[in-house]
């Protein structure tokens, strides 16, 4: 019957109940392949096969797919398994069992539901109402679930976690019984008696627990009772019990109340970004000038706050009206400024002298911040007298007034002056100007600090955070802030102090823009150069550069660094000053002060590089060299502009030595040039000693400055040969003696001898070898010297061909397999066939004989038959593995059936 | 008779004619011999103070008296006195001849006077208009000739002109250049120059060692406006059209040219010059002069007396000299000693310095000169150097690598490694006139190490070269010769 499959899955059973290890062991499974040569090192994966368990797995495979198809052939219906998820590998059984409940009870509903309105489902926790549950919701306690849990009925447990113990216990019985279909009787049964059972239990714990819910709520009303008189003696007794805990609980409690309480780490307030410090600078200056403006349009709004700022401290509260900005000769009317009169007029035409400038960088501020305080005291006095009416007038009214009702709020007075107070007051608020034109009009009338003032605030409020346009803005002002310094040194006199209060916002306009601030100067110093390149060509010689260009170079020192090796705005400025010292003769003292400026600005330029720079160095002699009295048998050579002997060339030569005595060292001043014509000869020699007294200054710092170079004597020849052969100690004043000794002790001093110049040492240059390079091939049996593309190309073509291959052996093992499958389905059908006949024969006794002889004669002459045929088919496909073992098959076959009765199991043998 | 008669009334009528009709004045005098007095009128308006009525008067002359010369009306040969040929023996014709002449004469007179002229349209006219008249009077020659000797130029007039412009108290350089478009005619710039020789020598005589600042300006501008010609096949272009005997024409041979020329400059150079001078003639001497020359070797001693004198004016001879040592075999005892000597501090400053350094570098590019010599060289321009400015220092210092490139034995000068690491002293004496005692070779060029700290940065980067090798490839010093500030300040942005 079912036996030849049946001996297969044995054999098939066999090898799935051993062990993977038991099977590798197996001689008889395993089979080596044998290979050609030992390589030391490599694994090979395929060293032993298992061809039983791959053949095994192999049609195991086919018989899934393969021969489900092959039956499934010809058949137009088809058997579709739509159970949720039952093919899903990846989904978790719970979760297949949750969908198909729900799916299941969605499915119930909908059908049974659609057009129920008032039954609503029954809502149930763990298979009790909760309806039912809601009823005794609050009475549930804990000692009900211990009492519960303490129930512990071996029934109960067996039920519940015996894994149906009981029914287990049962089941093994069973299963020496034989039968099961009485088992699955007796199992409903036992199941329907353990429902009733819980069913009772639990209606007997509903009653108990009634019954403890009584007693419970009993208990409590009597307690009740009794608390009032229990209040005193418990905390005595938690005392008692307290003292013991307590000191334990203390440090520890106390340390996590002290936590508790402890202040945090407050989270404190973020870092503004620049753009938000400008944009609330911005809101500051914008609310302070609309309050400004309120107040001078004469609203009484923000007076409380603002008062306070107008008491001085000298007020006596008296009602008198000291307002300070009254004072002031500036006033604001129609947006724009108008002032009777250039107070700079008041100004010292002293100016800083150049030693004076190096040092005002450091002290420079407070110097001025006096000096400021002064001129605004003229300022003061001057403006009294222009407007004393209006303010006397204001003044005697408001003492009326105050002396009439001192506790008015406001008078009219008042308000008119808090109105002229904001009158005064600057605006807060600036457009950036448009055009140089632009900047001179607001800029026109006001005093340096307010200048400083304005463009302070026109810089902060056009801020390049706070508009897209502002940066460029901004670029423009500071060129006009150049041009405005310019004409500032230009006029006459000139206005040096608000160049000075000008110059901290250059800076910090260099600082945002310093591409913009670099090309501006550039562009004035490329003019100033091509203008002095222009002259020369055609002259000669040229002017020394006026004021206005010295300020120019002095801000370009204090602008952009000077000790770059190369900068580009420093190193033209530095050139332009070599040139006009080179390049100017001097043919006057005020000549002669610029050019001392010049080199004072050179000697600023390189104090921090220590850079040589020539042209300073014979500057300074040639101006010593204007100072010798007796040009003869000189000891040294001049460098042009100067010469020799000439119309000019005695310019610092002192017409009397009495002066020598009443001179005192001075500052040189910068705008001399005008005054110096209707001097004294006195004033004259004096002025003669000053520019002697700087240039040994200048001299002096340059011996120090250069005191490292290789050729510092040589350099220093014609101002030692000066100072010693021809400008004598006894010629000069005292301060000036002092300088010369210091200068001439530094000289002296300096080294003579220099060790020899050679080549910086070189590192040898390694000789060529020619030893051949060696280079390891690792990767033998590799095709080199291909591409990547051929390389991989032939690896795909390597592939194709496997898988090719392995396809075609597949195809072969496919239709080996379908022919095996044929073959036994034709001989069982045979077989089944001949049992028929067989028993046919049987029933009919007698014919048996006949029957069984015919038989098997038809059936030896079918199975001839068959196989001719099957040899005819091994001739024409030798290589057909399915024939092949059907011809095997058949051999066996025939083998055996001469004479004997062939059982139908045997065929598989 | 009538004519003195008609010269009454003309000159009483003078005053009241308007001068308009100066024009019409001359076409009458052409039209009609009757008018000839008129002339007078002419003569008068000449005379006149105002520069219009000068150059109207001067361009009626012109075309009057050229057509007259034209015309043959002009008498001549020996002009007699007039009041002699009024009573002398003489056909009216004649007689008119000789008034014309006279009035032609009187005429030219003025303008030669008129080229003292403050105003320069005056003199320009004033010279176009003789220069014309000299044109025709070479054409129609004035004087009885005889043709086999002397060839139609009108010489007298040349020299009258070139006497007047070379003014000795006005500069006329504005003027001269107007003249030398007459120049580029052969025959004029001939007899001009013999003229100048003539002028120079009768003037020079006379203010012996004395400067004559302007006139010498003059003298100088004329003469060097004068473009010789270097092929005879030039010579085309003459102002008088000589009929018969041309070969033998002086004007026509380039020789004769170059002995004028060379003439003309010996005998301006033969006296005392003023400094500016001096340059001015140097700095156009080795081109403009020696080549036109048939014997620049007669420059040397002009050469060399510049030479001595120092200063720039040595620099500007140099290039001179340097003309006659290369192309004429001269031989200057002690140049390089002298040239040595010519090294100051000024040379960084002056105006030709690349002229200078140009000349240096050829003298010092040849390779037999003694190492001594070429150290003492690189030696003293390092020290100048010091007190360079950085334009010129761009040209000192490739020159001096270029010197120790062209001899190695310089080599020490930047590198002498010692086995003892002693420091000494400079030995190099820079008052030393001689190179060969300045004990250059046994100093290094400190000073280029200090300029290493210069400020300009392409300075201090030359100056870093001399800490390793020098490379081979020599530096071309003509791209720097001429390198401005301004270009430097250029490089920089």
């Amino acid at each position: 019957m079912g036996k030849p499959p049946k001996k297969k899955s044995l054999a098939d059973k066999v090898r799935k109940t051993k062990t993977a290890s038991e099977i590798k062991n197996n001689p008889f499974e395993v089979k080596i392949n044998r290979k050609k040569f030992d390589v030391l090192g490599r694994k090979s994966k395929h060293d032993v096969g298992l061809p039983g368990v791959s053949r095994s797995k192999a049609i195991n495979k086919r018989k899934e797919t393969l021969l489900k198809e092959y039956k499934q052939k010809n058949k137009a219906n088809k058997f579709v398994d739509r159970r949720f998820g039952e093919y899903d590998t990846k989904m978790a059984p719970e979760d297949k069992i949750l969908q198909r409940f729900a799916i299941e009870r969605q499915r119930v509903h909908e059908k049974k539901d659609v057009y129920n309105l008032n039954e609503e489902e029954e809502l149930t926790h763990y298979g009790q109402s909760l309806a039912e549950i809601e009823k005794f919701n609050d009475n549930v306690n804990s000692d009900d679930e211990s009492e519960e849990k303490g129930l512990l009925s071996a029934e109960l447990t067996a039920s519940h976690f015996g894994g149906g113990g009981g029914l287990l216990r049962k089941k093994t019985s069973e299963e020496q019984e034989e039968q099961g279909n009485q088992r699955a009787k007796s199992r409903q049964e036992l199941i329907e008696e353990l429902i009733q059972k819980s069913k009772l239990e639990k209606r007997e714990r509903q009653v108990q627990r009634e019954e403890a819910q009584e007693l419970t709520e009993k208990l409590d009303q009597e307690w009740k009772s009794i608390q009032a008189l229990m209040v005193k003696k418990t905390p005595k007794s938690e005392q008692t019990d307290k003292p013991e805990e307590k000191p334990k609980l203390e440090e520890y409690d106390m340390m996590v109340r002290e936590l508790g309480f402890e202040m945090k780490a407050q989270p404190s307030e973020r870092m503004k970004s620049p753009e938000e410090l400008a944009k609330e600078e911005e809101e500051k200056l914008q609310k302070l000038e609309a309050d400004r403006l309120r107040r001078m349009i004469g609203e009484d709004g923000g007076d409380g706050v603002q008062r306070p700022a107008h008491l001085s401290a000298d007020d006596l509260n008296d009602g008198f009206i000291l307002d300070k900005h009254d004072k002031k000769t500036l006033s604001y009317q129609d947006g724009k400024w108008n002032i009777g009169k250039e107070t700079e007029a008041n100004q010292k035409e002293e100016l800083e002298e150049e030693q004076g400038e190096e040092e005002e960088e450091s002290d420079g501020g407070e110097e001025e911040d006096e000096s400021d305080g002064g001129e605004e005291e003229e300022e003061e006095c001057s403006s009294e007298e222009e407007d004393g009416h209006s303010d006397l007038d204001s003044e005697q009214e408001s003492e009326e007034e105050t002396s009439s009702k001192p506790k008015q709020s406001l008078s009219r007075e008042e308000l008119k002056a808090q109105q002229e107070a904001a009158k005064a007051e600057l605006p807060y608020t600036f457009p950036a100007p448009e055009s140089y034109e632009d900047l001179r009009r607001l800029l026109r009338g006001h005093t340096p600090e307010n200048q400083r003032l304005i463009v302070a605030r026109t810089q902060k409020c056009n801020h390049p955070s706070l508009a897209a346009g502002n940066k460029l803005k901004l670029q423009k002002l500071f060129g006009f802030l150049l041009e405005y310094i310019g004409e500032l040194a230009t006029r006459s006199p000139p206005e040096l102090t608000t160049v000075d209060k000008l110059i901290p916002e250059l800076y910090t306009l260099c600082q945002m823009f310093p591409l913009a601030a670099c090309q501006a100067m550039q562009s004035i110093l490329g003019d100033a150069a091509h203008s002095m390149e222009e002259v020369l060509e055609v002259k000669g010689h040229a002017s020394f550069p006026t004021l206005d260009m010295l300020i120019y170079l002095k801000v370009t020192a204090l602008l952009f660094p000077t000790s770059d090796f190369r900068h580009p705005v420093t190193t033209p400025a530095l050139l332009l000053i070599c040139q006009a010292l080179t390049k100017c003769p001097v043919r006057s003292l005020q000549d002669l002060t610029s050019g001392l400026v010049l080199c004072c600005l050179a000697v600023e330029y390189v104090s921090l590089s220590k850079r040589f720079l020539p042209e300073l160095i014979n500057f300074l002699s040639g101006t010593l060299h204007l100072a010798v009295q007796d040009k003869t048998s000189l000891g040294y050579t001049l460098v042009p502009p100067f010469r020799l002997a000439g119309k000019y060339s005695n310019l610092l030569v002192l017409s009397s030595s009495e002066c020598c005595e009443s001179w005192s060292k001075e500052s040189l001043p910068l705008s001399v040039r005008l005054e110096l014509d209707a001097r004294s000869d006195l004033d004259k020699d004096h002025y003669r000693l000053n520019c002697l007294s700087t240039c040994l200054d200048l001299v002096k710092r340059c011996c120090l400055l250069y005191k490292d170079l290789p050729s510092f004597i040589h350099v220093f020849q014609p101002i030692r040969a000066l100072l010693s052969k021809h400008l004598l100690t006894q010629t000069l004043p005292k301060p000036l003696q002092k300088f010369h000794s210091e200068i001439l002790d530094c000289l002296k001093e300096a080294p003579l001898t220099h060790s020899r110049l050679v080549f910086e040492k070189k590192k040898p240059i390694p000789l060529k070898l020619l030893t051949p390079k060696i280079v390891e091939v690792l990767d033998y049996g590799k095709k080199r010297g291909s591409t990547r593309e051929e390389r991989e190309r032939e690896r795909l073509k390597h592939k194709y061909k496997k898988e090719f291959k392995g396809a075609l052996r597949e195809i072969r093992k496919d239709s080996r397999f379908l022919a095996r499958e044929k073959l036994s389905e034709v001989m069982n059908r045979d077989a089944e066939r001949k049992r028929k006949v067989k028993e046919k024969g049987r029933d009919k006794g007698g014919g048996a004989g006949f029957h069984k002889n015919k038989q098997s004669v038809m059936n030896k002459s079918q199975l001839l038959d068959l196989q001719k045929e099957k040899k005819r088919k091994t001739t024409h496909n030798n290589t057909t593995g399915a024939s092949y073992h059907c011809v095997n098959l058949m051999r066996k076959y025939t083998q055996q059936s001469p004479g004997t009765q062939i059982p139908p199991g045997s065929y598989r043998d | 008779m009538a004519l003195t008669e008609k010269r009454n009334v003309s000159s009483k009528l003078n005053p009241k004619r308007p001068k308009i009709d100066i024009e019409s004045i001359v076409e009458g005098i052409l039209g009609s011999r009757k008018r000839a007095n008129d002339v007078f009128d002419i003569l008068e308006s000449l005379r006149s103070a105002k520069e219009k009525d000068v150059i109207s008067a001067a361009s009626a002359c012109s075309k009057l008296f050229s057509t007259l010369l034209e015309r043959k009306d002009l008498f001549i040969g020996k002009l007699p006195d007039e009041d002699e040929a009024l009573n002398g023996d003489y056909s009216a014709e004649e007689k008119y001849h000789i008034f014309m002449r006279h009035r032609y004469n009187s005429c030219v007179e003025m303008l030669l006077e008129y080229l003292h002229h403050e105003v320069h349209e005056v003199k320009e006219s004033v010279l176009s208009c003789l220069m014309k008249f000299a044109a025709a009077e070479g054409q129609h020659p004035l004087e009885d000739m005889d043709w086999s000797e002397h060839y139609s130029f009108p010489r007298q007039l040349i020299q009258l002109v070139v006497d007047n412009i070379l003014s000795k108290t006005t500069d006329n350089s504005l003027l001269i250049s107007k003249f030398q478009e007459y120049l580029e005619m052969e025959d004029v710039r001939y007899y001009v120059m013999s003229s100048i020789r003539v002028n120079v020598s009768a003037v020079m005589e006379k203010n012996k060692e004395v400067l004559l600042h302007v006139y010498q300006n003059n003298v100088f501008t004329l003469m060097s406006s004068i473009n010789m010609p270097s092929q005879e096949s030039e010579l085309t272009n003459f102002m008088v059209k000589q009929e018969a005997k041309l070969e033998d024409w002086k004007a026509t041979k380039l020789s004769d040219h170059k002995r004028g020329f060379e003439k003309m400059w010996l005998g301006f150079l033969k006296y005392k010059l003023p400094v500016s001078m001096y340059k001015k003639v140097l700095v156009i001497l080795h081109d403009a002069v020696l080549p036109h020359m048939i014997k620049p070797t007669l420059m040397i001693d002009f050469l060399t007396a510049a030479y001595d004198v120092g200063g720039a004016i040595s620099l500007l001879a140099l290039n001179g000299l340097f003309v006659l040592i290369h192309q004429h075999n001269l031989d200057y005892p002690d140049f390089y000693r002298k040239l040595y000597n010519l090294l100051e501090p000024s040379v960084f400053h002056a105006k030709y310095r690349a002229r200078f350094f140009h000349l240096v570098n050829l003298f010092l590019s040849s390779s037999h000169l003694p190492v001594y010599l070429v150290a003492a060289f690189a030696k003293r321009l390092a020290r100048l150097a010091l007190t360079a400015p950085p334009t010129a220092l761009l040209i000192v210092l490739p020159f001096i690598y270029n010197l120790i490139r062209r001899h190695p034995s310089c080599r020490v000068l930047i590198h002498k490694p010692t086995a003892e690491d002693e420091a000494l002293e400079d030995p190099y004496v820079m008052d030393e006139e001689d190179p060969v005692h300045c004990c250059a070779l046994e100093s290094s060029l400190w000073e280029i190490k200090t300029l290493q700290k210069h400020y300009h940065p392409d300075v201090a980067k030359a100056a870093m070269l001399i800490n390793t090798p020098l490379p081979v490839q020599e530096d071309d010093i003509s791209e720097v010769l001429e390198i401005t500030t301004h270009e430097m300040n250029n490089n920089e942005s």
